[in-house]
């Protein structure tokens, strides 16, 4: 029986405040709004609007070419967009839509702000260079000129996305799928963006070391409050890491809310149908 | 007499040093435009000439557009002025302009040269013409032309910084021999022609004005005399020239050129020096004829004229 909030019960008659939830009062760190993209007659991505919260993980799922990928593109800023704002909340960057920045200001703010990680390595690493190498160029670009400083920051980086430090210097091509996405993960994180941006991580992976490199996932977003994006069309991997989920399809959002809601009750035909084939 | 032979000028074979006076004009404003950008590589239409692409026709061009009847001509191959191809291009420039030739770089006005930079510091008003292969030092690394233009134009040059981390991680050492990739005024990089790393130093803060050409790729650039000219380093791990010492001229005994290397039949090397200009006036030197040798740019004892600027090799472990 409670009667804390009886009148006669109060202390100095102060109404009691309750702290709202925490992502109810942060702000987003990402903030994308009305983004749309068309390839020639496709529309690849019509209308797409979402918020990530700082240590937060969003899921995006749908099936090939319902425009998921061309959503993480364009909030790598590798792609301009035909209408929408997209801002992050940080330092001397509050209110500015990254999309109206030239190509130079662009190039640096995924630069120091945005880690990606691709479902193909060959996107994301050159295949004949050492691994180290591959996340001292995140450096290299930003103007590092001390070679100490650049081994110590790629053993660093490695490290924390739990790559074994004996074979750094060995180029990826060499390396099996799991450490490659390790090397890709190192060189997303190795400037300490915000925001991580992961395109099918590990789509491809054998079950046990999906299950090691969704682990690294994880304590690194623990670890560094990091806005995380993950795209994949496996819902075992979105029900694992995500906390809220948005299924796209045809470009378009037809679902989004908080992850076990729409998984296990999903309000959509078409989600329903999706999670029943899955599960 | 015909009514057409009157109304004409006299037959002419050729123009005034081979290319038509478009042609020349054309080359000197994009010279121009070159010195103003240094290190910028200006395009420019090549025309044909009677030697093949790849033979120097970039060096040549500039030549030709720059010589006069009063200048005075030395061409370099590999150091060597006696070299077909050096024997070639300084007969046709002559033959086409009717200037001097000679193989002093201290009285030559303009230097046409394959691979090589002279020992003997060049002074102001001498300009040095390289011929250059390649002009694109991003090339290994991007080989999207339109991509590397962006490159130079947002001075995104990590990429090469990253094959320089690559080459110490595996060998401990800066790998590239000739070439080496330079920073031009702090602004863009070049690739300073097929020059031994003993010869990029010479570039920096010189007297002279340098040319660098390429017919077949139809770009040039240049680096304006008392230009900072600084090849690519990391911080703690210093760029450093051919480990020579201890290499001594067969016929001089002198140290610290850049040398050729002269295998014997017992296994083991003899040296003589690589610039035969400068080698000529040592010998004359010796046999007690008056020769005016100038200064060099690397002492006796190995030291750049330029105090501070080179690290003292160091014997890789």
């Amino acid at each position: 029986m409670d009667t804390s909030n009886h009148p006669s019960d109060r202390i100095n008659d102060a109404p009691i405040t309750l702290d709202a939830p925490r992502l109810t009062r942060a702000t987003p760190l990402l903030r994308a709004h009305g983004l749309f993209k068309r390839y020639g007659r496709i529309v690849a991505v019509e209308d797409v609007s979402l918020d990530v919260y700082p240590g937060e993980i969003l899921g995006i799922v749908g099936e090939s070419g319902s425009g998921k990928s061309s959503v993480l593109r364009l909030l790598n800023l590798e792609e301009m967009p035909d209408a929408g704002e997209y801002t992050l909340d940080l330092p001397d960057m509050r209110g500015v839509n990254l999309f109206t920045l030239d190509r130079f200001q662009r190039r640096e703010v995924a630069l120091f702000h945005i880690g990606i990680v691709y479902q193909n390595p060959h996107l994301g690493l050159r295949m004949r260079y050492t691994s180290s190498g591959n996340v001292a160029e995140r450096l290299l670009v930003t103007g590092e000129r001390k070679f100490a400083t650049l081994r110590q920051a790629a053993r660093d980086s490695l490290a924390a996305s739990e790559f074994p430090l004996n074979r750094m210097d060995d180029p990826p091509r060499v390396l099996s799928g799991g450490m490659q996405q390790r090397v890709q993960l190192a060189k997303a994180i190795a400037l300490q963006p915000r925001v991580l941006l992961l395109d099918e991580p590990t789509t491809g992976l054998d079950v046990s070391v999906q299950a090691a490199v969704l682990d690294t996932l994880k304590r690194l977003q623990r670890e560094r409050q990091l806005a995380l994006v993950i795209v994949s069309h496996d819902l075992g991997v979105i029900r694992a890491l995500a906390d809220r989920v948005m299924v796209m399809r045809d470009g378009r959002v037809i679902e989004a809310g908080l992850a076990d809601q729409v998984l296990d009750d999903p309000q959509h035909a078409y989600t329903q149908q999706l999670v029943h084939a899955k599960l | 007499m015909t009514q057409l032979e009157a109304l004409a000028k006299p037959r002419e074979d050729y123009a005034f040093a081979f290319l038509d006076p478009f042609a020349k004009r054309e080359l000197r404003r994009r010279m121009l435009k070159a010195i103003a950008i240094p290190g910028y590589q200006v395009p420019y239409a090549s025309r044909e000439l009677p030697i093949a692409r790849g033979w120097g026709t970039g060096g040549l061009q500039v030549t030709l557009s720059l010589v006069g009847p009063d200048s005075i001509i030395k061409v370099i191959d590999q150091g060597a002025d006696d070299s077909v191809n050096a024997a070639n291009l300084r007969r046709f420039i002559t033959r086409m302009s009717g200037a001097e030739t000679t193989t002093d770089t201290l009285a030559a006005t303009i230097l046409q040269s394959r691979h090589r930079i002279p020992e003997e510091v060049m002074g102001e008003g001498q300009t040095l013409v390289l011929q250059v292969p390649d002009p694109e030092p991003l090339r290994a690394v991007q080989s999207d032309s339109s991509a590397t233009h962006q490159m130079h134009a947002d001075a995104d040059y990590g990429q090469l910084w990253l094959v320089l981390y690559e080459q110490l991680v595996r060998y401990k050492q800066y790998l590239q021999g000739a070439s080496y990739p330079s920073l031009v005024n702090k602004r863009y990089v070049i690739s300073p022609s097929p020059i031994p790393r003993w010869d990029t130093p010479k570039l920096h803060q010189a007297a002279h004005l340098t040319l660098l050409s390429a017919g077949r790729e139809k770009r040039l650039y240049a680096v304006p005399p008392y230009t900072d000219v600084y090849p690519l380093e990391f911080d703690d791990v210093p760029f450093q020239v051919e480990d020579q010492r201890g290499w001594e001229d067969r016929v001089t005994r002198v140290l610290n050129k850049f040398m050729n290397e002269l295998p014997q039949a017992d296994g083991s090397s003899q040296y003589e020096i690589s610039d035969s200009g400068y080698a000529q006036k040592l010998t004359a030197h010796l046999r007690g004829e008056t020769a005016s040798i100038g200064a060099t740019y690397y002492d006796d004892e190995g030291n750049f004229y330029k105090d501070g600027y080179l690290k003292p090799p160091v014997r890789p472990d």
